[in-house]
């Protein structure tokens, strides 16, 4: 019989509630998964007794695909539930929507919402472990943890690695998660975007802020970047997209001028030409779709390591 | 801290080795669609070796070599905190192949029973044994024995079995403790 996992938290709610030696577990439980799911057949029967609910209050396509395909290759029941579709827009309330789903007995709930703080108030208030599958403009940490994870696979361990994150640092709840779960691992950390979309303060995490990309890739061991995320500004932060892409998008031939090559990471969905263009996008250095993969092998650990915790 | 009761030690220890890797020799000869199978983590320090004196004796033989994680095969995870997993290496699949699963100690068997179930997730084997150093007698939970035993211990409940495996194979070591020592 192995050693018992000590993982410290009910709940994935966010980066900053969990530990390093938690992030840990979680990359070594997800090592197992990913022999798992290489396999003919791509299937354990550890989670056969529990029923997950996917509650999706915002569209999404990777990282719901990925939570459903993790759950189920771990033998979970699964529930999906998404807003546009459903009693929310009769007007019920979220706590009682959720509690709703919960007396049929769903153990886990997976929630992504448009409003920052949903999952925290949903673990303080219902009898279920909460996994944060994106909330507003806070957290993502699945995203942080496959995107950490992918970097490990090709650059080692991160301790003094040099990261940068490109784009809508303001808006991107990747980019916060991010930025916890590599600070955590001893990464070093830059943020680079326009400056207004640099949130004020950012020092204050232990970042540095640059506002020259290329600078910025000469500098990293590794980019990762980040989509404008439109339907979250409210005023125009920008004057074009086509302004944009002038100045902080990422193409080949600047990646030609960086000496050393460097890893590419984009937690998608990509606006080609915005700010990757197609021939970096799908240039050797990018590690786009091994990203996806991981995806599933990281919410296959965190659903193994939270859902006995009750 | 109790150090606990040797029940087998060099030279016999290593007399035991010997005997289950030529028992596995006189059933399977030159171990043709044969795959020895150990179980992490343990089981895995008692493969290792028996699979090196097997190719000591018989160097050119053909048996296939892995080792099995069973942490999520196990029917127990609702009922104990999550176990840290291990790395499994089974670079085969066992349809139709004979299979040798190796374990230190076997004591209720519901680690037998799950790496049963881990084994279908890689095929359907044509048979399978089970090779254990140490057999824990009349506290089997389901009917489950072994086919190659190193010896035989009967002892209370509370007791528990340790192998302590040593570089210096002159210090391997079966100690039986009166209680689990946490830790």
């Amino acid at each position: 019989m192995g050693s018992e996992a000590k993982f410290s938290t009910k709940h994935l709610l966010g980066i900053k509630y969990i530990s390093t030696a938690d992030i840990e577990l979680i990359f070594h439980t997800a090592d197992e998964f990913k022999e798992v799911i290489n396999r003919p057949i791509k299937r354990v029967p550890t989670l056969r007794d529990i029923t997950v609910a996917n509650i999706f209050f915002e569209n999404s396509t990777r990282t719901r695909i990925s939570f459903e395909l993790a759950e189920k290759r771990l033998s979970a029941d699964v529930v999906n539930f998404s807003a546009s579709s459903s009693s929310v827009s009769k007007g019920e309330t979220l706590l009682d929507t959720v509690n709703n789903i919960l007396s049929m007995k769903v153990d886990m709930v997976v929630i992504r919402h448009p409003a920052a703080g949903v999952p925290v108030y949903l673990s303080t208030r219902v009898n279920a472990n909460i996994i944060n599958a994106g909330d507003g403009t806070h957290e993502h940490p699945t995203q942080a943890l496959l995107d950490a994870y992918s970097m490990i696979e090709k650059l080692g361990n991160l301790r003094g690695k040099k990261i940068v994150i490109v784009g809508d640092i303001l808006h991107s709840r990747v980019a916060l998660s991010n930025i916890f779960c590599l600070k955590k691992l001893g990464a070093k950390v830059r943020v680079c975007g326009p400056p207004t979309l640099i949130p004020k303060f950012i020092e204050s995490l232990g970042v540095e802020v640059s506002f020259d990309v290329e600078a910025s890739l000469k500098w990293c061991d590794a980019a990762n970047v980040l989509r404008i995320q439109l339907e979250r500004q409210e005023i125009p932060y920008l004057p074009s997209l086509r302004e944009y892409a002038q100045y902080y998008g990422i193409n080949a031939a600047m990646l030609e001028r960086v000496d050393r090559p460097i890893l590419i990471l984009h937690p998608g969905p990509i606006n080609r030409g915005v700010e990757l263009s197609s021939d970096a996008a799908d240039s050797k250095q990018s590690i786009i779709l091994q990203q996806v993969e991981n995806g599933v092998a990281i919410r296959m650990a965190v659903l193994y390591l939270l859902a006995n915790r009750n | 801290m109790e150090r606990g009761r040797i029940i087998l030690k060099s030279p016999r220890f290593d007399l035991t080795l010997q005997r289950l890797a030529h028992q596995l020799i006189e059933t399977y000869g030159q171990f043709e669609n044969t795959c020895l199978i150990g179980i992490q983590p343990r089981g895995v320090e008692l493969s290792d070796r028996i699979y090196t004196l097997i190719t000591e004796i018989i160097p050119g033989h053909q048996a296939k070599y892995g080792k099995l994680d069973i942490t999520f095969y196990r029917d127990d995870f609702r009922l104990r905190k999550a176990l840290k997993a291990n790395d499994t290496e089974m670079d085969f699949v066992v349809d139709d192949q004979r299979v040798v699963l190796i374990d230190d100690v076997l004591y209720t068997g519901r680690t037998i029973q799950a790496a049963l179930t881990a084994l279908n997730y890689f095929g359907r084997p044509k048979n399978v044994e089970l090779l254990v150093l140490i057999d824990r007698r009349f506290k089997r939970e389901i009917p489950i024995r072994a086919d190659y035993i190193g010896t035989s211990v009967d002892a209370v409940d509370e007791a528990h079995v340790v192998v302590d495996w040593d570089l210096n194979p002159l210090k391997n070591e079966v100690r039986l403790f009166k209680k689990k020592i946490e830790g």
